[in-house]
């Protein structure tokens, strides 16, 4: 690969864009496409870094980053799952909005546990 | 036999988890007991051979590195393994009494749990830094579904928070394995350390790992989603969230240190981590004692005792390592026990409010015991395990005058102890009017195995002779044993 360190800076900047958006965003779902794109920075420093190995390039990264992206599907999957169920059950999709998750909604004189399902 | 025993550590709970899967609902509960009752078992050969031969290493499928992958067993791994494997069944059993396997619910549980335990057994195996990532993702995947499971808004909340937390972490971590296998070519947590120097680039690919590390951990200040997650998730989850759970990255940042990153001169960064674990000791410490809820003190106790784990690193010494990775275990068993012991008392009362916990002593004789018992062991009273692990980084901290050190050690266990009177006053308190509420027993079985964790973390006090020789027997490399 000619000039990596262009490869590595613009994977810097991916890194850097997503960070900043997961942090400045407060939809969930922007935050998820935030670590999703954090992912391929890592995916692009894995490849670009791979050296060569008896003049042939190295296989392993490529192992490697289908490995990652296998991973990060599923566990993006995972999360959607997580959302999709969160925003039917409190009608959220914003951690922020709603501060009390501290507070389960079962403090009544019913001895029995509530099922939970506020609202 | 030791390649055999390990093997069915990591693959008959995948096995099973799979068979959940497809088989019918009549067999699903021997099938769940198949999956976890023999894991203690299989324990036996590999701690045999730790015992007699010290580290143990396998080559997965008879591929030697650096083309294939290892599983190394040493002191610490097989602490941890044990740890995982009396977790699994003790929890585990616990958990049937909410989740059966023939329910719909409880057999997505049962094939979380198993996923889990089988990740949990297979990150402790692993000696590649890869292997260690993945093995990271599915622990976490398996622990969130398992938070969430009951699809209550509280724990949907957290376990969202969580998630996004621990992908960040996850995404932090792959970036420092990416730079890491650019600048040393190899992924082997015991090698590629060696090849590299303490020079920009793995400088900070190290860090970009321990941070992420640092956030799956909960270590303050990078804990604020840790007491919401374990605090609403349900009974056994918060069990085995801070009994094991957390303490798997924390495993891998001492791997990292201690054994990666063993011979580089990073003194000052090793003072930085342990002054992070001096913080979530007062900071946890000083918040669990204001909680208003029995569970929600309980998760903020697991972020203060999470601290003594990072004082390993200026603690630097082989009583330091000993007295840490006791408290590893201690901690988790005591910490399950309490969980069970508080999800109990939620059960019972239908509320776990503070102020409501008045008198629980003549309804839940044996939950109140559990409490009191694994309380004992946390606040680090003799003889209990806690006391000795605590007493061990004492004297380390001691030997090599680290008053600041001692002040942490000695301010955490008397703030540990107010905030466990202050729930244990109310639990043996006598109401002045008591209301007569129903009461929903958990089942005297149920409570029984809460008791038997505490027990455990009891007798680790009064017998540590073997755990002990075998820690001292094998510190990370570098202490002088």
């Amino acid at each position: 690969m000619n000039h990596p360190e262009i490869w590595i800076m613009a994977a810097a900047a991916i890194f850097g864009i997503s960070v900043y958006a997961l942090i400045v965003r407060t939809h969930l779902l922007r935050q998820l496409l935030a670590l999703k794109v954090m992912g391929n920075a890592a995916f692009l420093v894995l490849v670009v870094g791979a050296g060569t190995v008896n003049g042939l390039l190295d296989g392993i990264p490529k192992a490697l980053v289908l490995t990652g992206i296998v991973i990060a599907i599923s566990a993006i999957g995972f999360a959607l799952a997580v959302l999709v169920r969160l925003a039917e059950v409190t009608g959220s999709v914003d951690l922020d909005e709603d501060p009390s998750d501290q507070e389960p909604a079962r403090d009544t004189n019913d001895p029995r546990d509530g099922d939970g399902h506020a609202g | 036999m030791l390649a055999e025993a390990l093997a069915g550590l990591v693959f008959l709970p995948l096995l099973v988890a799979c068979a959940l899967l497809v088989m019918p609902r009549r067999t699903r509960l021997p099938l769940v007991l198949l999956g976890i009752l023999p894991l203690p078992l299989l324990m036996f050969p590999v701690t045999t051979a730790v015992l007699a031969d010290g580290l143990q290493i396998i080559a997965v499928a008879g591929f030697e590195r650096p083309l294939g992958i290892e599983w190394r067993v040493d002191a610490l791994s097989l602490v941890l393994k044990w740890l995982n494997a009396v977790i699994a069944v003790l929890v585990g059993l616990y958990a049937l009494a909410d989740y059966h396997p023939g329910s719909g619910k409880g057999r997505r549980f049962w094939i979380l749990w198993l996923l889990l335990i089988s990740a949990l057994n297979a990150l402790f195996l692993s000696s590649d830094l890869f292997n260690l990532f993945v093995t990271l993702e599915l622990m976490t995947l398996a622990a969130i579904g398992l938070l969430v499971i009951d699809g209550k808004p509280a724990a949907l909340r957290a376990g969202m928070r969580y998630l996004i937390l621990a992908l960040l972490g996850s995404m932090l971590y792959l970036m420092g394995v990416a730079l890491i296998y650019a600048a040393a070519g190899t992924l082997d947590l015991y090698q590629a350390g060696g090849l590299l120097a303490d020079d920009a680039l793995p400088i900070v690919a190290l860090m970009l790992m321990t941070v992420g590390l640092l956030i799956k951990s909960a270590i303050f200040p990078l804990h604020a989603w840790l007491p919401a997650a374990h605090g609403n998730a349900p009974g056994p989850v918060s069990a085995v969230l801070s009994a094991v759970v957390v303490k798997a990255s924390i495993y891998m940042i001492w791997r990292l240190w201690l054994w990666f990153a063993g011979d580089w001169s990073m003194d000052w960064a090793l003072t930085v981590l342990g002054l992070l674990g001096a913080g979530a000791i007062l900071y946890g410490s000083i918040l669990a004692c204001l909680q208003d809820r029995l569970k929600m003190m309980v998760a903020y106790s697991t972020v203060a005792q999470l601290g003594y784990l990072m004082l390993l690193f200026p603690l630097f010494g082989v009583l330091g390592f000993a007295g840490a990775s006791y408290h590893l275990l201690a901690h988790g068993l005591a910490k399950a026990a309490m969980f069970i012991a508080a999800a109990n008392i939620l059960k019972g009362l239908g509320t776990d409010r503070m102020d409501r916990l008045d008198g629980t002593d003549r309804k839940l004789p044996i939950d109140t015991f559990t409490f009191a018992i694994a309380g004992i062991s946390i606040l680090g009273l003799p003889p209990s395990g806690g006391f000795v692990a605590k007493w061990l980084l004492l004297q380390q901290a001691w030997g090599q005058a680290g008053w600041g050190w001692v002040a942490v050690l000695l301010i955490g266990g008397l703030l540990a102890a107010i905030y466990l009177f202050r729930p244990l006053s109310r639990l043996c308190a006598r109401p002045l009017a008591a209301p007569e509420q129903a009461l929903k027993s958990p089942g005297k079985a149920f409570s029984l195995l809460g008791l038997l964790l505490a027990l455990l973390a009891l007798g680790m006090g009064f017998a540590p002779a073997p755990v002990m020789d075998l820690l001292l027997g094998g510190p990370p490399p570098g202490m002088a044993p």
